[in-house]
C-alpha cells in the first residue's frame, strides 16, 4: 500500500446477483450493476430500500449471502484487495474517532500504516483540510464540529488515502443547502482532478442530478432503473416518477376521515 | 454460550499473534497503562488496607485467645498475597476498567468508528485490543503488588492498634516472614496476570460484539463485567489447583 503513489484512474466495480438477508428478511434481492472507472454513480431510492447495505457490501464491510462484488475484476472478499486498491467510505455520520483530534483523524491512515513522517503527515492533513474548506480545526475534537464540518473532515480523511474508489453514504443528509452544494462540488472536483470512481448513495435529488454520470434507482432491494440523469428522468416507471416528482402541496387533499365529519 | 467462548478464544489467539506489533502501538499501551493505574491506584490502596485490617480483626482476637497470636502475621500475609489481593483487585478492575473498555469499544462499534478503521485497512484487533491487553497484563499485577503491601500494612496496623490483639509491628512482620515465602507472592501475581488477560479479552470481545444503540452498549458493559467475574472465580479455582501441584 502506497498512499503517495499517483492515482491515474479509478477502479471499476461490478456487482453480480447480490443477495443479503438479516434475520430472515431479505434486504438485497439480487442486485446487478456495473460502475465504470472514473465515473460518478449515484444510487437513489427511498429510505429502507437497501442503499446503505449495498454500499457496505461494495466496500467489503459485510459479506454477501449470495453473489459477488468485483473491484477491477477481483472479488472484494479477497484478503489482498485492501492492500492492492485504495478504497474509502465517507460515512453518513462521518464516523470520526471521537477520542482523536480532527488532525489525528485525518492523518490516521498515514500514521497507522507509517507511510510518512509526523511532519509530512501534519502538512498533508493541513492540505486536505484546506481542500475541503476547513482551516484551523486540526486541533479540535470531533464533538466541537457541526454536522457539515464533520462530513467535510470525513471527506478529508478519505482524500488522504488518495482513493481509487470513494463511496459516500448520504453525503448531504442533515446539511443546509449551501453546505450540500459545497459537498457536491467536492465530489465533482475529485472526479475531475484525480479521476476517482465515486459511488454516492443519496435520496437528495438535487445532488444526484447535479453530480451523477449515471444513476440507479433502487427500491425494496432491487434495481428499478439505471441510466444517465436524462434517461432516469424520462423513465416511465411509476415508482421512479413518484420518487423524482414528490413535492409538498400547500393544499393537500383532505383525509377521508375528515370529510366524513364535515 | 459455546459460540461466545470460541469467539473469545479466537480473539485472544489473534491478539497474541499481533504481539510483535506491540512496539508500534506503544503510545496507546502507555495511555491505557496510565488510565488503568491512575483510575484505580487510590481505590486499590483503600480496599486492600481495609481487607488486611478486617482479616486481622476477625482472626486476631480468636488466635490471641487460643495463645496463637504470633501466627496472625502469617495468616494475614498468606491469605492476602495468595488469594485476597489477586481476586479482589481483579474484580475491582473488571468493574472499573473492564466496563470502561467494553463501553468505549462498544460505542465505537455502534457509531461505525470500527467500520471506519476497517475501511482504512486498520485492523481493530491491532489498534484497539492489543494495547489494552498488554497494558492490562502489566498494570494489574503491579496494582496487586501494591495491594499486597498495603494489605499487609493494614493488617499490621489493626494487629497493633486493637486492644484484643495487641501484636506489635515487629512481631507481625516476624510472623509474616516466617510463613510467607516469595513463591507465595509469585503465585498470587501469576494468577493476577491470568485474570488480567481474562478481563481485557472478555471486555474487548463484548465491546466488539455490541449491536444496537445505547441500550446495546449498556448490555455489553454488564455482560463484560459479569462474564469477567464469573471467569475469574472459575479460573481462580483451576489455577490454584494447578499451582498446588507445582508447589508440592
Amino acid at each position: 500500500m502506497n498512499a503517495s503513489a499517483p492515482n491515474p484512474y479509478g477502479v471499476s466495480v461490478q456487482v453480480r446477483g447480490l443477495r443479503k438477508s438479516f434475520d430472515g428478511q431479505e434486504v438485497l434481492k439480487g442486485i446487478d450493476l456495473e460502475v465504470r472507472p472514473g465515473e460518478i454513480f449515484v444510487i437513489m431510492g427511498p429510505s429502507g430500500s437497501g442503499k446503505s447495505v449495498l454500499l457496505k457490501h461494495i466496500i467489503g464491510l459485510d459479506p454477501p449471502d449470495d453473489g459477488e462484488i468485483l473491484i477491477n475484476g477481483e472479488s472484494i472478499q479477497t484478503p489482498e484487495i485492501a492492500s492492492k486498491y485504495r478504497l474509502a467510505l465517507v460515512f453518513q455520520s462521518g464516523a470520526l474517532l471521537n477520542s482523536l483530534t480532527v488532525g489525528e483523524n485525518v492523518g490516521l491512515y498515514l500514521t497507522e500504516h507509517r507511510l510518512k513522517s509526523p511532519e509530512e503527515i501534519s502538512k498533508i492533513v493541513s492540505e486536505k483540510l484546506e481542500a475541503v474548506g476547513l482551516k484551523d480545526v486540526a486541533d479540535k475534537m470531533p464533538n466541537e464540529l457541526s454536522g457539515g464540518m464533520k462530513k467535510r473532515v470525513a471527506i478529508a480523511r478519505a482524500l488522504v488515502i488518495e482513493p481509487q474508489l470513494i463511496l459516500y453514504d448520504e453525503p448531504t443528509s442533515e446539511l443546509d443547502p449551501l453546505s450540500a452544494v459545497v459537498i457536491g462540488e467536492e465530489i465533482l472536483k475529485l472526479k475531475n482532478e484525480i479521476h476517482v470512481t465515486s459511488i454516492v448513495v443519496s435520496h437528495d435529488r438535487e445532488l444526484a442530478f447535479g453530480v451523477a454520470d449515471r444513476i440507479a434507482v433502487i427500491n425494496d432491494g432491487r434495481i428499478v432503473t439505471i441510466g444517465t440523469p436524462d434517461e432516469v428522468k424520462k423513465t416511465s416507471d411509476p415508482l421512479v416518477q413518484r420518487f423524482l416528482n414528490a413535492d409538498f402541496k400547500r393544499d393537500p387533499p383532505k383525509p377521508k376521515a375528515y370529510e366524513k365529519f364535515t | 454460550m459455546f459460540e461466545n467462548i470460541g469467539e473469545i478464544v479466537l480473539l485472544f489467539w489473534r491478539t497474541l499473534l499481533a504481539l510483535p506489533l506491540v512496539w508500534r502501538q506503544r503510545q496507546k499501551v502507555f495511555e491505557q497503562f496510565f488510565e488503568i493505574g491512575n483510575a484505580s491506584l487510590l481505590m486499590v490502596c483503600i480496599l486492600s488496607f481495609f481487607i488486611g485490617g478486617v482479616l486481622a480483626l476477625q482472626t486476631g482476637p480468636l488466635l490471641t485467645e487460643k495463645s496463637l497470636g504470633s501466627y496472625l502475621g502469617g495468616i494475614v500475609g498468606y491469605s492476602i498475597c495468595r488469594e485476597l489481593a489477586p481476586i479482589m483487585m481483579s474484580i475491582l478492575i473488571a468493574g472499573r476498567i473492564g466496563s470502561a473498555m467494553a463501553a468505549e469499544i462498544g460505542s465505537m462499534r455502534v457509531y461505525q468508528e470500527i467500520d471506519a478503521l476497517r475501511t482504512m485497512n486498520i485492523n481493530p484487533i491491532h489498534y484497539l485490543v492489543l494495547p489494552r491487553l498488554v497494558a492490562m497484563a502489566f498494570a494489574l499485577p503491579m496494582l496487586v503488588i501494591v495491594a499486597i503491601l498495603v494489605g499487609w500494612f493494614g493488617g499490621a496496623v489493626v494487629a497493633e492498634g486493637n486492644n484484643h490483639i495487641g501484636l506489635s509491628f515487629q512481631a507481625f512482620y516476624f510472623s509474616l516472614r516466617q510463613f510467607v515465602e516469595s513463591k507465595d507472592v509469585a503465585n498470587g501475581i501469576f494468577k493476577t496476570f491470568c485474570f488480567a488477560l481474562i478481563i481485557a479479552v472478555v471486555s474487548c470481545h463484548q465491546g466488539l460484539m455490541t449491536i444496537g444503540g445505547p441500550r446495546g452498549i449498556g448490555r455489553s458493559v454488564t455482560k463484560a463485567v459479569v462474564n469477567s467475574i464469573v471467569l475469574i472465580v472459575i479460573f481462580d479455582y483451576v489455577l490454584t489447583r494447578v499451582l498446588m501441584l507445582f508447589n508440592k
